[in-house]
């Protein structure tokens, strides 16, 4: 079943194309059984391929299809062409395993929607264009699976497009991506031009033979990390993921959670070798991820809306993956991008029910007290927030600490302190959110005859599901005082990507995990200290400080900067190219055009009198002519 | 006796111009028609004329065609006429100008 690997990403795309043509026709049931299964044959498949490439002897090639070539010119071809190595067996099996889990949710969270089809049609698309992303294995196809997700993220952003605010943000999210995309192609075609080719073989061979000028390819590794940080939404680009949260609760779960905002980090580790050989473009990628890990932090700690909350903390982990990749770790930020694709997407789905539970509610200020009313969504929401924040024992600590321990082992103490720093503000941003949302008094503001209740089975069972992987994910990548061989997901990647720095001393990345522990403690206690044992304490901190609190609550007014520097110049330039060349030149011409057309109509119109003696009489004269042409 | 070719050629010329003139001069479609059948039968000649001069078979062929075809045109001509007459009353050809611009 294993050389079938090329049907994994079709299979959700022929399910996506028949729900879109005749969705509306389907009974619901069929449509959600239809995507459901779909994702399900793709995440077989996946299975049956990774057991494959398992049994492989170390060292062999993955599995490679090439179905036909969509670009031939000269000596440039770009195939249609999936392959399928260690790394993309890792992509792929989140992307089914946890797409497959939020497609069961959505069963029953989407269920009355009125466009359930088109709900179906367009997650589904989105698989198929994911599977794309992270089974190419050429650039300019992983560039088609780019710009697909980020298609379909603005539908499902802009699902409900009758909320201006939901439209607003699909919008905001594709044009925030072009910049990014901007650079990304840019990149491309520098790689195109000087490599001649597209393959990631052949570009990580080129970058690590040193066949490559240094500044080139850190030109292009820092092109194309500006592509990744609109995808992973980093700094500078950050700032369409919180307004993404417009869409329904599914799929910021899955595009803006677990898969498509880490194809940024998917990207950079794929190219590791690329990276790996530059050294001022790793230093940029690990600067900006801890800039952004800190930056989106700190933004986490005064909102209010749950999802946001959230949507902060997403950036904010991915800046933790590139953060380990700009360190050499690449190995860790993938098994990060991996241990919070679980978690996050636990948090995201979790939140989707407290939010269910509450008929739409999404202020934490009007919640609290959910704990007994929630049996199972409270329950599992806490062993998110655990792993999260890195308590020992659960999938984020074993993964942050790869990443943290990566940077100290390369010698970048800053940014193993910032990294420290961040995984202090992680614990006490979670933390507010539970106690705000489920501990102390309730502050629900329902109507009487509605009652809080736990969600359906086809939501929950997800849930315990992911709750148990975001616990036990983390086993499969120990740190070096279990064993040299311990690091199970290191060992099975090194043949993919390029191998982080050298391992500590046993005593010093004990200490480093000592340390890592205690500031998830601290965050926890500060959370617990502020939001449980003294609730006034945070509103007098604002007061005290009413500059920071400010900033934060205003989000360091970047969207504003963003807004006078950026969009509002653009829109007064095209105003003004509209006034002055399309209004004047463009239609100018058009009119005129017209207008000489209906003046040379008005002009000859006398010839047709519409009397045959005169149609005759120029006959005549034509024939006379001719005649005399001929004869003279 | 049998005239010398260039008669023929004459009469030819004369009968063409005469239906020229007619179908000019004439308002009436049923008369304009007639003019058309003058033109026709003065191309006649001229080929039979040329024929018996040069000796040879062709323009004789041909006139046997222009006499067929003629009639064919006669029938959808007349019919035209008479289809026109029933619709407006009238052959006059000033008087049918709608297809002006």
């Amino acid at each position: 079943m294993a050389e079938l690997f090329w049907l994994i990403p079709l299979i959700p795309g022929a399910s996506a194309l028949l729900l879109v043509l005749f969705g509306a026709k389907l009974s619901r049931r069929w449509v959600a059984w239809q995507a459901c299964s779909a994702v399900f044959l793709s995440f077989l498949l996946s299975s049956a391929a990774f057991a494959h490439l398992v049994r492989l002897p170390p060292g062999a090639p993955g599995l490679t299809k090439t179905l036909f070539a969509w670009i031939s010119s000269g000596p440039f071809t770009s195939p249609i062409a999936f392959a399928f190595d260690h790394l993309t067996a890792v992509m792929t099996l989140v992307v089914t395993g946890v797409g497959l889990l939020i497609h069961v949710y959505s069963t029953a969270y989407m269920a009355e929607d009125r466009s359930h089809a088109r709900y179906f049609a367009h997650l589904n698309l989105f698989t198929f264009f994911m599977l794309v992303l992270v089974m190419a294995s050429d650039l300019v196809l992983m560039f088609v699976g780019w710009e697909g997700v980020g298609l379909c993220s603005y539908l499902l952003i802009g699902f409900w497009f009758e909320r201006p605010a939901a439209a607003k943000a699909g919008m905001k999210a594709f044009v925030v991506n072009r910049v990014g995309d901007a650079a990304f192609i840019l990149g491309i075609l520098f790689l195109l031009a000087n490599v001649g080719g597209s393959s990631f073989s052949l570009i990580n061979k080129a970058a690590g033979g040193g066949l490559l000028p240094s500044g080139l390819m850190t030109l292009v590794a820092i092109l194309l990390f500006i592509g990744a940080t609109g995808k992973s939404a980093q700094i500078p680009l950050y700032v369409w993921l919180p307004d993404a949260m417009e869409g329904p609760t599914p799929v910021s779960a899955l595009i803006h959670a677990a898969t498509m905002v880490t194809a940024g980090v998917y990207m950079v580790c794929r190219l590791s070798g690329l990276y790996a050989a530059s050294g001022p473009a790793s230093t940029v990628v690990a600067w900006i991820g801890a800039a952004t890990a800190l930056f989106a932090a700190a933004m986490a700690l005064v909102q209010n809306d749950i999802k946001k909350v959230l949507a902060y903390s997403t950036i904010s982990q991915i800046g933790y993956m590139f953060l380990g990749c700009g360190v050499g770790a690449y190995a860790a930020g993938m098994f990060h991008l991996v241990t919070h694709a679980f978690f996050k997407s636990l948090l995201f789905l979790a939140a989707g029910s407290v939010i269910h539970a509450l008929a739409g509610e999404q202020d934490m200020r009007r919640m609290g007290g959910l704990r007994k009313h929630l049996p199972v969504t409270f329950p599992v929401f806490l062993v998110g927030a655990l792993a999260i924040s890195g308590v020992p024992f659960l999938s984020g600590f074993f993964s942050k600490d790869a990443i943290l321990t990566g940077a100290f082992a390369g010698g970048q103490y800053a940014l193993w302190g910032a990294g420290l720093l961040g995984a202090v503000l992680t614990a006490f941003y979670m933390f507010r959110l539970v106690y705000m949302t489920f501990y102390g008094k309730e502050r629900t503001a329902m109507e009487p005859g509605h009652s809080i209740h736990e969600s359906p089975r086809a939501m929950t069972i997800p849930l315990v599901i992911l709750a148990a992987f975001s616990a036990l994910a983390g086993y499969v990548g120990l740190p070096v005082f279990f064993g040299e061989k311990a690091d199970l997901f290191g060992r099975y990647l090194a043949s993919s990507v390029k191998s982080g720095s050298p391992h500590l001393a046993v005593p010093t990345e004990g200490l480093l995990v000592l340390l890592a522990t205690a500031s998830a403690l601290l965050g926890i206690a500060l959370a617990f200290v502020f939001y449980r044992r003294t609730p006034a304490l945070p509103s007098r901190l604002a007061s005290r400080f009413p500059g920071v609190y400010r900033l934060l609550v205003g989000k360091y007014y970047i969207d504003e900067v963003y807004d006078a520097v950026v969009v509002r110049p653009l829109v007064r330039g095209a105003e003004k190219v509209y006034e002055r060349f399309d209004l004047k030149v463009i239609d100018g011409a058009l009119n005129g055009s017209a207008a000489a057309a209906g003046l040379a109509g008005k002009g000859l119109n006398f010839l047709q009198s519409g009397l045959v003696r005169d149609y005759a009489l120029a006959f005549l004269i034509g024939a006379i002519t001719f005649l005399g042409f001929l004869l003279l | 006796m049998i005239p010398p070719p260039a008669a023929f050629f004459i009469l030819a010329a004369v009968l063409f111009v005469l239906g020229v003139l007619a179908f000019f001069v004439k308002k009436d479609l049923l008369t304009q028609f007639m003019a058309v059948e003058v033109m026709l039968n003065a191309g006649n000649l001229a080929f039979l004329a040329l024929a018996k001069s040069l000796g040879k078979a062709e323009g004789q062929v041909i006139v046997l065609f222009v006499i067929t075809v003629a009639a064919a045109e006669a029938v959808i001509g007349l019919a035209i006429i008479v289809l026109i007459f029933r619709q407006r009353k009238t052959v006059q050809t000033d008087e049918l100008k709608d297809l002006k611009g």
